[in-house]
């Protein structure tokens, strides 16, 4: 089996402007909707209640909401979870409120109305780990981001560097859009998936400047958008095979990892769709514009004193 | 020039025999158990405890499957379920006779029921965090604020009986804010009282204030001692975390210190999470105050004006009472409180011992304040409620003290526990709370395992399909790798989370790029005219420092996520360093030794099983023009 049988270079860099306004669209519709409809945040970062409950037989909502209503609780939400049998109840931080029994109590209310429940999961978060999580989770990214920077012109050059991170960065914000514009929670696991496609698209990124070095390096008389697209059409069948076994991997998480991991891998699906668009299509035409050359690679060639023409000390 | 010399085989074949030994533990799972340690710092368990579990059991004819000896206490492994509740029962009225006064804690536990001569290789099952076992996690913030208070509160009650012992003569001692203040008529006096407090006081600062006959001395804690009580009292707080936790017969318990001014509080299995959440939860202290009896106070108090120095508090049974803010007495001098009866009354109480400071400040308050009341005062939470307020007949010297006064037997016995427990040098709050249930747990462990190894077995057909003998290989080394993972985690005791599982998910679903990287590589190499041997030599070489590049980034994600991570973020990100780096070496050099065996020693190599490579018409039409 050989599914990519390219007899010529494919001529991305022709399209790079195409690519590019794509991206930047998805981008700004992304923005657009992170600041329009912003971010359905877990307890975890809002601080609050989540109660996760079980039913012998498939769960009466309503009666659970009622008889959360009557014992005197506002604002909450009640929801399947799962299957119709299992509930989770969300309620928000409230400051008179005993939060240490909140468990306890909620199971006394639906005694009463719904009874049959057994608690599976209590989660309170309060108010200042809500905001610590959030502070730590913005100096995660920050720092992902300086270490990628700072490693990238280390090993390449700060062209490479600069585009990489912007074209996943780019991912990050459009993971994020999604995010806000079907209101899925953003909770920690999320985070750390999108932390982790970060990395891991960066990493895409890197195939393909490896090669893009090594061309220039082995090849002479070639143009820039020339070695870019040699570069790109000889890893694209690793680049395929590679996200296809990751998605495999993700794809199962998705369909067996139930309720705890879905929005988990939902986030990392995405993440490697896009991650693959971009740091291909995006981050290349970024190198080119930011005016990467061959010079940039080739190492002037030292004078050993006393070599003659042929380089040999005689 | 594929061949390794012998001791790189050797390393992979030892890497691999560490990976094995270490990861089988996880595979005999755990059987139930019962684990006796010590409730008190002053036993010891050793090995006489050790006989006498196995004769308790012997006697009642309880079949064990071993009876071990360990830092931890000794652990009895049983067969089922039914006998392990039986053998706990058995133990627990045997070494605890009475009950109100455990010296023992008698907790179900699981042991790995991996045989012996992995257990003592230190080769264990992996941790299972909270998530996968069920159980209860709290993080506790401790108000340091309130420990200061609650210092400053103590201190002015110490400068009261220091500056009457001197005979001082002082307008009132009260605590404003974060300061004591000391009243005098004149300034001789004041200065008196400065060296008095000087010379016994270190921890203090004063400063002179006020002028005319309203003169000052203002005490406030000096820096270091500020640093110095926060430090003692969150050290406090963990040992009577400690001690109540021990009440609650948890097997492992974990309480540990988190920044400044956190506490986290893990007990994992614990079944009855409403008594653990009521026990840790209720951060009792007890005080002893005097009750205001001034005519008119109370009505004036109930009116909404309460007198300046007093708290309008409701009596158990619903009597307004007026109390004194100045503490007596707090719980600190307490060195044992126990449920018990009226001797005269029948009712039930609790009887407190003092230590000797607290045993003659009560002495002297006694007998200053006969036929008047004193409030003994239990707060939680902040809010305090006034369990009993008793009119002091006589002195009362010895630091005997009974508190009686409507309370049922449970609560004597929940008050005596919560005393005895220790007191609290702070005030804390429950600032994050998870509770699993173990159904959950098991839920959690059967779904994690499902996903890991469905997508495992997608991509292992993926890759023999496409790659078919190097798929295999790289396939073997994704499984090795998985197995080196398991082994580094069990090895670590690393606590394994649902998104610690997710994470070796992932972590093998990236993993294989490495894989992918080489082979296409050598397919490249083919498909520009290399000889096998060559392609292979190639292939490796050019494939590594790409490797090597794009994993260095995928760590960098996963160490910052280490770093800013907390909780499951944290597990998640453990297991992802881990497993990039376990995956370098799997990748590249087990699937190496073994295109090595297979390819290395043959003289002459027609074609590589590396699938079908295509070769566009004019070779070479791919790389340019």
């Amino acid at each position: 089996m050989e599914f990519f049988r390219i007899r010529k270079d494919i001529p991305f860099m022709r399209h790079a402007v195409v690519f590019n306004v794509i991206s930047l669209l998805t981008f700004l519709l992304a923005v657009f909707f992170l600041f329009s409809r912003g971010l359905h945040l877990s307890v975890e970062f809002t601080g609050g209640t989540l109660i996760e409950i079980n039913y012998a037989q498939a769960a009466n909502l309503e009666k659970v909401r009622e008889s959360l209503g009557k014992a005197g609780y506002s604002d909450f939400s009640v929801q399947n979870f799962g299957s119709s049998q299992d509930v989770l109840i969300r309620l928000p931080l409230k400051a008179e409120q005993n939060t240490a029994r909140i468990g306890e109590s909620v199971m006394q209310a639906l005694a009463a109305e719904a009874p049959g429940a057994t608690l599976r999961r209590v989660e309170f978060v309060g108010p200042q780990v809500g905001r610590e999580l959030a502070e730590n989770g913005a100096l995660a990214l920050l720092l992902v981001v300086v270490g990628i920077v700072v490693y990238l012109a280390f090993r390449f050059e700060w062209r490479f560097s600069v585009s990489a991170i912007i074209a996943n960065l780019h991912d990050v914000i459009i993971i994020l859009g999604f995010f806000a514009f079907f209101q899925w929670e953003f909770s920690l696991s999320v985070l750390a998936a999108v932390l982790a496609v970060l990395g891991y698209s960066v990493n895409e990124s890197v195939v393909v400047f490896d090669r893009v070095r090594e061309t220039f390096r082995k090849v002479r008389g070639l143009t820039t958008p020339q070695v870019l697209d040699h570069a790109i059409t000889s890893t694209i069948s690793r680049t395929i095979i590679t996200h296809g076994s990751t998605q495999m991997m993700v794809l199962s998480m998705l369909v067996f990892g139930g309720e705890t991991l879905y929005y988990f891998s939902l986030a990392l699906t995405i993440g490697i769709c896009f991650g693959i668009y971009s740091s291909v299509l995006v981050a290349s035409p970024l190198v080119m514009w930011l005016g990467v050359s061959r010079e940039q690679f080739i190492r002037p060639k030292k004078q050993i004193e006393g070599a003659n023409e042929d380089g040999a000390v005689v | 020039m594929n061949r390794y010399p012998l001791w790189k085989y050797l390393i992979v074949a030892a890497a691999l025999l560490f990976g094995l030994v270490y990861t089988l533990p996880n595979f005999f799972g755990e059987s139930p158990a019962v684990q006796v340690s010590s409730a008190k710092a002053t036993l010891k368990i050793d090995e006489k405890t050790r006989e006498r579990v196995a004769s308790v059991l012997q006697t009642a004819g309880i079949e064990s499957n071993g009876i071990f000896l360990d830092s931890n206490g000794v652990k009895v492994r049983l067969q089922t379920t039914d006998s392990q509740l039986q053998a706990k029962d058995l133990l627990e009225k045997h070494f605890n006779p009475d009950a109100g006064d455990p010296n023992y804690v008698v907790a179900l536990n699981l042991l790995s029921s991996s045989p012996r001569w992995l257990t003592s290789l230190h080769a264990l099952p992996m941790y299972l965090g909270l998530d996968l076992r069920g159980g209860v996690h709290f993080l506790l913030q401790v108000d340091m604020k309130g420990a200061l208070t609650k210092r400053l509160d103590s201190i002015s009650g110490d400068l009261r009986s220091l500056l009457r012992d001197k005979t001082v003569r002082h307008g009132g001692i009260t605590r404003e804010g974060d300061r004591v203040v000391i009243r005098f008529r004149d300034n001789e006096t004041r200065s008196k009282a400065r060296v008095v407090l000087e010379d016994s006081q270190s921890d203090l600062l004063l400063a002179d204030q006020g002028e005319g006959d309203d003169l000052r001395l203002v005490a406030t804690l000096r820096p270091e001692a500020i640093k110095r009580i926060q430090e003692f009292a969150i050290k406090q707080n963990m040992t009577t975390l400690h001690n109540r936790i021990n009440e609650l017969g948890v097997a492992e318990p974990v309480i540990a210190q988190q920044g400044a001014a956190r506490i986290v509080v893990q007990l994992p299995g614990v079944q009855d999470t409403a008594k653990a959440k009521d026990i840790l939860g209720r951060t009792a202290t007890l005080e002893i105050r005097m009750v205001e009896e001034t005519a008119g106070a109370l009505e004036a108090a109930q009116a909404g004006q309460v007198p300046f120095g007093t708290e309008l508090y409701v009596e158990r049974g619903g009597m307004p009472l007026l109390v004194k803010k100045q503490v007596v007495l707090t719980g600190d001098r307490l060195t044992d409180a126990q449920p018990g009866f009226d001797n005269q009354t029948q009712e039930p109480a609790v009887h407190l011992t003092l230590d000797s400071a607290g045993a003659r400040i009560f002495k002297d308050v006694t007998r200053d304040n006969v036929g008047k009341r004193m409030a003994i005062v239990l707060i939680e939470k902040g809010k305090g409620e006034v369990v009993t307020a008793p009119v002091i007949r006589a002195e009362i010297g010895g630091g005997r003290v009974q508190i009686s006064g409507r309370m049922s037997t449970m609560e004597a016995n929940d008050t005596a526990l919560l005393l005895r427990a220790g007191s609290l040098a702070a005030p804390m709050e429950i600032i994050e709370e998870r509770t699993i249930g173990p159904s959950l747990g098991a839920d959690n462990i059967q779904k994690g395992f499902q996903s890991t190894m469905w997508g495992f077995a997608a991509i292992a057909v993926f890759m023999i399909a496409y790659y078919q003998l190097f798929g295999l290989v790289s396939v073997i080394a994704l499984a090795s790798n998985l197995l080196f993972l398991v082994a580094l985690l069990s090895l670590l005791q690393a606590t394994l989370t649902l998104p610690g599982i997710a994470a070796i998910a992932l972590t093998l679903g990236m993993a294989i790029d490495a894989n992918v990287l080489i082979n296409e590589r050598i397919r490249e190499e083919l498909r520009n005219g290399s000889s096998p041997q060559a392609a292979i030599h190639t292939g490796y070489e050019r494939a590594f420092d790409t490797i090597l590049d794009s994993n260095i980034t995928t760590l960098i994600a996963g160490i910052a996520l280490l770093i800013f991570g907390s909780g499951p973020v944290r597990g998640f990100a453990v297991v992802h360093c881990l497993g990039i780096l376990t995956s370098l070496f799997s990748a590249v050099v087990v699937s190496r030794a073994m295109i090595n065996l297979i390819y290395g020693r043959r003289r002459k190599v027609e074609s590589l099983a590396i699938g079908q490579v295509w070769k566009p018409a004019n070779v070479g039409a791919a790389e340019i023009k």
